[in-house]
């Protein structure tokens, strides 16, 4: 049984070889990526940042902030969200179009590609989205004077991670669900928004009511604008709390995709 | 069959309280063109999926190059070209990009796959086509593609799931005389079908499939023997008619069967038993006689037509 085919080198490199095709058919879409993923946050920070700016340093300084310019407040939030919202598209459209639209995943399986190697190709491909839209929008953070040149380059991988661990848990959700109508109107409406609302974007969490605070401690979001905020200037989070968030978001990236690998190889072997 | 390239036993696959495939045993040799033949629902794309090595199945063994697909999916899937029934193919990207991620799945180089392409452009007879997107090709030139993606490793066994079902008649045409050629080169096929000609056309062998079971099985030829007669005379009295005159019909040939529009009466020669049926004063508003096929072997095996 020998055609030639190296069955253990595709064993190793499977993952990249989705991954690879999944850039080529980003790269199709690269005009649009780079608008939204770099324009809309943009838009925010321009507006909210500047534009809200001016109101809250007239009403309080920077005394809500720790002592942090707003516009600069929000930016490593922003970012996160770019991550976010990239790793999003990258896997819940890919996820649902390979197992129900147009069945690609079938195809790539009918190979020595396995269900795992499916997972994990598309996760990376994601993560290769958030890398270039973070590292471009960090690139327009510094021009601006946003943030200062130096360690705040970290804010770059701790958005990627925000990224990662809300993408891994929503490739599984996608990988699960077969009847997707109402999957986008709930994912949008009823996740993402009120996450990117109420994660401590604009404003410290803690000026929320107790009771509204428990979706940012669940929210991916919340935790990476954190870390950001630490690593681009010393905000004054404890060393403890770092740990947390670190922690939090590195279990979200391995339990998600573990139950991501199991789900795709479980659903293609129906 | 010495060391047959696929073998199948006690084949069965259950979905919740369904049993799609029940305890079926084939087996297919090298160089064999191999079919399935059977109506929508009899279990034939299950059973490719389990032979595909990406579906589990619930009971039996199967064999594909002394292998359990199961136990051995990767191993497996590098020697089988797959064409599925519904084309999945990528279509943001152009026909030659199709194939050429399809081959690196296969972790084939580069040059490779380079070369490949245009050996299959040319089999496919997409040569023109090469660098349009996938999404506006025609429906004959998706499948046409999908084979070719299918070839694109070389395989020792390619599988087609209903390879020409939804195409015109005359890309059906051009689809066959592209399988036949691979059947040519010594290229095991093995495929599903409900359309009796096209089992007739390309198969060496077939099982007939109703249920998800196996009825018979043997080449078309040795089936049509073995459950039919030489020759199907086709008479139609019109709708209410025919169930009148069926009984008097009845005991003038062989065996008959009533379809809702027409009564078919298999007999050895037909234009004999026409005759006959004139001198008895029936008079039928159209008649045709015909040799018989794989639908009349399905028809006397289940009892139903191929295509409902």
């Amino acid at each position: 049984m020998n055609n030639g085919i190296n069955v253990s080198q595709i064993q190793r490199f499977g993952a990249l070889y989705i991954a690879s095709a999944r850039l080529r058919s980003m790269s199709k879409w690269r005009t649009i990526i780079a608008a939204v993923d770099i324009g809309n946050p943009l838009f925010y920070l321009i507006a909210v940042g500047i534009g809200i700016g001016v109101l809250v340093e007239q009403g309080s300084g920077t005394t809500g902030t720790n002592g942090i310019k707003y516009i600069a407040f929000i930016a490593p939030a922003l970012l996160a969200n770019t991550a976010i919202t990239g790793i999003m598209d990258e896997t819940v459209f890919p996820t649902i179009e390979g197992f129900k639209w147009r069945k690609l995943f079938f195809a790539q399986n009918s190979t020595p590609i396995t269900g795992r190697q499916i997972a994990l190709g598309v996760y990376l491909a994601a993560l290769c989205r958030a890398l270039f839209s973070v590292s471009v929008y960090y690139l327009l953070l510094l021009a601006f004077n946003v943030v200062d040149f130096g360690v705040s380059f970290l804010i770059v991988p701790v958005a990627i991670l925000g990224g990662a661990a809300f993408g891994a848990v929503i490739l599984f959700a996608a990988a699960k669900i077969e009847k997707d109508d109402q999957f986008f109107n709930i994912l949008g409406r009823l996740i993402l928004m009120p996450m990117f609302l109420f994660s401590g974007t604009f404003f410290p969490l803690s000026s929320m009511p107790i009771y509204l605070q428990p979706i940012g401690w669940v929210s991916p979001l919340w935790h990476a604008t954190e870390l950001g905020r630490e690593a681009a200037f010393d905000y004054g989070i404890s060393n403890l709390m770092v740990w947390v968030h670190f922690l939090v978001l590195a279990t979200l990236v391995v339990v998600g995709i573990v139950l991501s690998m199991r789900q795709f190889e479980k659903r293609l072997a129906k | 069959m010495s060391n047959p390239l696929i073998s199948v036993r006690g084949l069965t696959k259950v979905f919740g309280d369904f049993t799609a495939v029940d305890g079926i045993d084939f087996d297919v040799a090298k160089g064999e063109s191999f079919g399935l033949l059977g109506p929508n629902g009899a279990g034939k794309s299950t059973t490719m999926r389990i032979l595909a090595a990406t579906s589990t199945r619930t009971s039996g063994t199967v064999q594909i190059l002394e292998k359990d697909p199961e136990q051995f999916g990767p191993l497996v899937r590098a020697h089988l070209g797959v064409v599925p029934q519904q084309d999945n193919l990528d279509n943001e990207l152009t026909v030659s990009e199709n194939l050429y991620i399809y081959g690196r799945y296969f972790g084939l180089s580069k040059k490779f796959i380079k070369n490949k392409i245009e050996e299959l452009l040319e089999f496919a007879q997409l040569e023109e086509k090469r660098n349009v997107k996938v999404e506006a090709l025609s429906g004959g030139m998706k499948r046409r593609l999908t084979i070719a993606r299918g070839l694109v490793s070389e395989p020792d066994i390619l599988l087609l799931d209903e390879p020409t079902t939804g195409l015109d008649p005359q890309a059906r045409h051009i689809l066959w005389d592209r399988l036949f050629r691979l059947k040519e080169q010594g290229v095991t096929l093995v495929l599903t079908t409900h359309f009796m000609d096209e089992a007739e056309q390309l198969c060496d062998r077939l099982v007939v499939m109703d249920k998800g079971s196996i009825m018979a099985e043997g080449s078309p030829a040795g089936l049509i023997k073995e459950y039919s007669s030489k020759e199907v005379l086709e008479v139609r009295f019109g709708s209410d008619r025919n169930k009148e005159v069926a009984p008097q019909l009845a005991t003038m040939c062989e065996r008959m069967e009533t379809l809702p529009d027409r009564l078919l009466m298999y007999t050895e020669d037909g234009e004999k038993l026409l005759e006959q049926i004139t001198h008895a004063n029936l008079h039928p508003t159209t008649s045709l006689v015909r040799r018989s096929s794989l639908e009349d072997v399905f028809l006397r095996l289940t009892g139903r037509t191929l295509i409902e």
